[in-house]
């Protein structure tokens, strides 16, 4: 029975190897950071960590979706900005309005993702090319909003989003203030790393789990034969671009809490587009679709945004940062290319 | 229905021909209607003067260069995202050597990318969009670390404004250099071997190479050919405006893609005409000129340039339901 279970872990580990030396590899960088972070580990040091990896950790989810289905969404950086822009009018109230335009925020990303999937799926366009013309739309939209950089957010959310658990609490008067004894343990955890560890455990999970979640993995190994095993492949394509629309405007939202405004930046908009992909495949996802994971992509951001607070630390030159972060791009994927050694038959390189 | 369609006129031309021509008609649409737009504002017609057209072709070969390259590369069923940088380097590279080697060194230093590249993807086998990316930041660091993230101070030889902006009998010799790129580009696809296979790596690279192939040999020479064409667009952008500057490069990948898509080329690779390039690359220009000329907002640029990508493909791009 040992024997079994074990060679079974064995297995998994094979098959997610890609996540596995990604975690591996965030770990050595993280601490390394913190080794020779010149405070040391701190409350304060671990919520700014958190706070600059937000956005980013929830657009490679958002990008993990369609590439899982042997897609790529080069809108997810467009659709962030929309929604940063939006949330710049809509978020400056409180109580209720605050509510109202969140949602509006999350129906704005989604309805934006669920058009990307209706042009692939109705409209049978390359998904590349698609979303390459409707996120110039969405830059668009959001250039319409905010012309200008601007807007306006509740000061009362940007404080509790932004800062730690205690923060949290006391803003929004839970646990005695943030004072109950038993909340003191977990008082110092950032507030956004928690919300990042909701997102991705009520929706990224339930989803993959899910017959839509399998389809969109069926999707990305094999379209042809998930057709024809009676899986509703349409419903698929459409769940996975609505769901990355859905995450990339958790992220718009944070950016525009984050920030307090509203920038439709598109040169930004483009940066973070890359950026998402590079996260989703240092994080083990592959490009060619049908394996790999949401979580694996968050770290596969977090080792990206790692290397560049490390810079800070090492007080290398900030001109030397995209030199590094290339090399540190090409090694990861040369790495997952050392497999092509153990090959024996040339065709099998040819998908 | 299917009367209708036997008898349109365009349903007698081949497949690739059709999306050149529904371009070709849009190019069309997109002149009388700026030129009405004119004529009703100021009462005159300058977008049907030759001038008018001819600055439109110097400002579009810049644009067409790339996407001649970039079309062979998307033709072997990759894409190429290092442009931008190799762009840019091309020309800071030639500004600060300057002198004669200034144009053999920027080539060289598209080969150079273009080695890497095909490299990456042919033997490592990463994908092309991640491979060149990466690519195309490592040449960004280089070149911010080289000029410290100023623009350099050094200008243009006099070679490079001589085929950048210079003009013989009124026509600028930039366009020259397209004309000439056209004309190889068009022999490379249809007359020799590379050309075949080309298209055939496309089609299905496990049977290009089991038909004998060099599959790997091919894929580099493209990469090559799209690096250098991008070093070269480079040198005369750098010699039409007199300088290298940051970032030069990063307005032209996205539409060099559209224009060789809106051109007809199967963006899966291995289907497209040369022609239909050049005629993508003439829309989008106009399309850029005419909505300047409208003093249309950025916002209402970008909105019109994703749905004309979008509409001309839902008109001629469309795939299978299924892909197999």
């Amino acid at each position: 029975m040992s024997a079994t279970k074990s060679s079974d872990l064995g297995l998994r580990l094979r098959q997610n190897m890609g996540f596995a030396i990604a975690v591996v590899l965030f770990a050595v960088v993280y601490f390394l950071y913190q080794l020779s972070h010149p405070k040391g580990f701190s409350s304060q040091v671990f919520v700014q960590n958190s706070n600059e990896v937000f956005s980013l950790a929830m657009l490679a989810m958002a990008q993990t979706v369609p590439v899982l289905m042997g897609g790529l969404d080069l809108s997810v950086g467009a659709v962030m900005t929309l929604v940063d822009c939006l949330a710049s009018h809509v978020l400056e109230g409180s109580g209720w309005s605050i509510f109202g335009g969140i949602v509006l925020c999350l129906l704005t990303g989604a309805a934006a993702g669920l058009v990307n999937g209706c042009v692939v799926v109705f409209g049978r366009i390359q998904p590349i090319i698609a979303t390459l013309a409707t996120g110039a739309i969405y830059m668009g939209l959001a250039l319409f909003l905010r012309p200008i950089p601007g807007g306006k957010i509740n000061e009362d959310i940007n404080w509790a989003m932004t800062n730690s658990l205690a923060d949290f609490a006391e803003t929004v008067g839970i646990f005695d203030d943030g004072k109950a004894p038993w909340f003191q343990t977990i008082a110092g955890f950032p507030t956004s790393l928690v919300f990042l560890i909701v997102v991705a455990s009520v929706i990224w999970i339930p989803f993959r789990r899910s017959v839509t979640g399998r389809t969109v993995y069926a999707i990305g190994s094999a379209e042809g034969a998930a057709f024809m095993s009676g899986l509703n492949i349409e419903r698929g394509k459409l769940a996975a671009f609505t769901l990355a629309g859905i995450f990339a405007g958790i992220g718009g939202i944070f950016m525009a809490i984050q920030t307090s405004s509203g920038n439709a930046d598109i040169p930004m908009a483009g940066a973070y587009t890359l950026s998402s992909i590079a996260s989703v495949v240092i994080g083990g996802t592959s490009l060619l679709g049908g394996t790999g994971g949401a979580i694996g992509s968050i770290f596969g951001t977090l080792i990206l945004k790692v290397i560049s607070f490390n810079f800070r630390i090492f007080d290398i030159a900030p001109l030397l940062q995209p030199l590094f972060e290339g090399l540190v791009l090409l090694g990861a994927v040369s790495l997952g290319a050392l497999s092509i050694l153990r090959v024996k038959n040339q065709l099998e390189l040819f998908r | 229905m299917t009367d209708m369609t036997r008898f349109s006129p365009l349903s007698r031309l081949s497949r690739d021909d059709k999306p050149i021509a529904i371009a070709a008609m849009f190019i069309l649409v997109i002149l009388i209607a700026g030129t009405c737009y004119t004529l009703v504002r100021f009462g005159n017609a300058p977008l049907l003067t030759p001038a008018y057209l001819i600055q439109q072709l110097q400002i579009g070969s810049f644009l067409g260069i790339i996407a001649a390259g970039m079309m062979l590369v998307i033709l072997i069923s990759q894409i190429d995202l290092s442009v931008p940088w190799t762009l840019a380097a091309g020309a800071m590279t030639a500004t600060a050597v300057g002198g004669e080697w200034a144009l053999p060194a920027a080539l060289g230093v598209g080969l150079f990318v273009g080695l890497l590249n095909g490299f990456g993807v042919a033997y490592l086998r990463i994908p092309s969009m991640i491979f060149t990316l990466g690519v195309n930041a490592v040449m960004r660091g280089l070149m911010v670390a080289q000029t410290g993230g100023f623009a350099p101070q050094t200008a243009a030889t006099d070679l490079m404004r001589y085929i950048a902006a210079e003009r013989t009998f009124g026509v600028p010799h930039a366009i020259f250099v397209w004309l000439a790129i056209s004309i190889g580009m068009v022999i490379l696809l249809r007359k020799t071997t590379f050309g075949r296979a080309i298209y055939a790596i496309g089609n299905k690279e496990a049977a290009a190479y089991l038909s004998g192939v060099a599959t790997r040999r091919v894929t580099i020479l493209a990469f090559v050919m799209c690096s250098v064409a991008a070093s070269l667009s480079g040198v005369l952008l750098a010699g039409y405006a007199t300088k290298a500057y940051q970032g030069m490069g990063d307005a032209y990948v996205l539409p060099a893609i559209a224009a060789v898509v809106i051109g007809g080329t199967n963006i899966l690779g291995g289907r497209g005409r040369y022609l239909g390039t050049v005629v993508g690359v003439i829309l989008i220009v106009l399309l850029n000129s005419v909505l300047s000329i409208m003093e249309m907002p950025e916002a209402g640029r970008q909105i019109i340039y994703g749905l004309v990508i979008i509409s001309m493909l839902l008109v001629y791009g469309r795939g299978e339901k299924v892909a197999s």
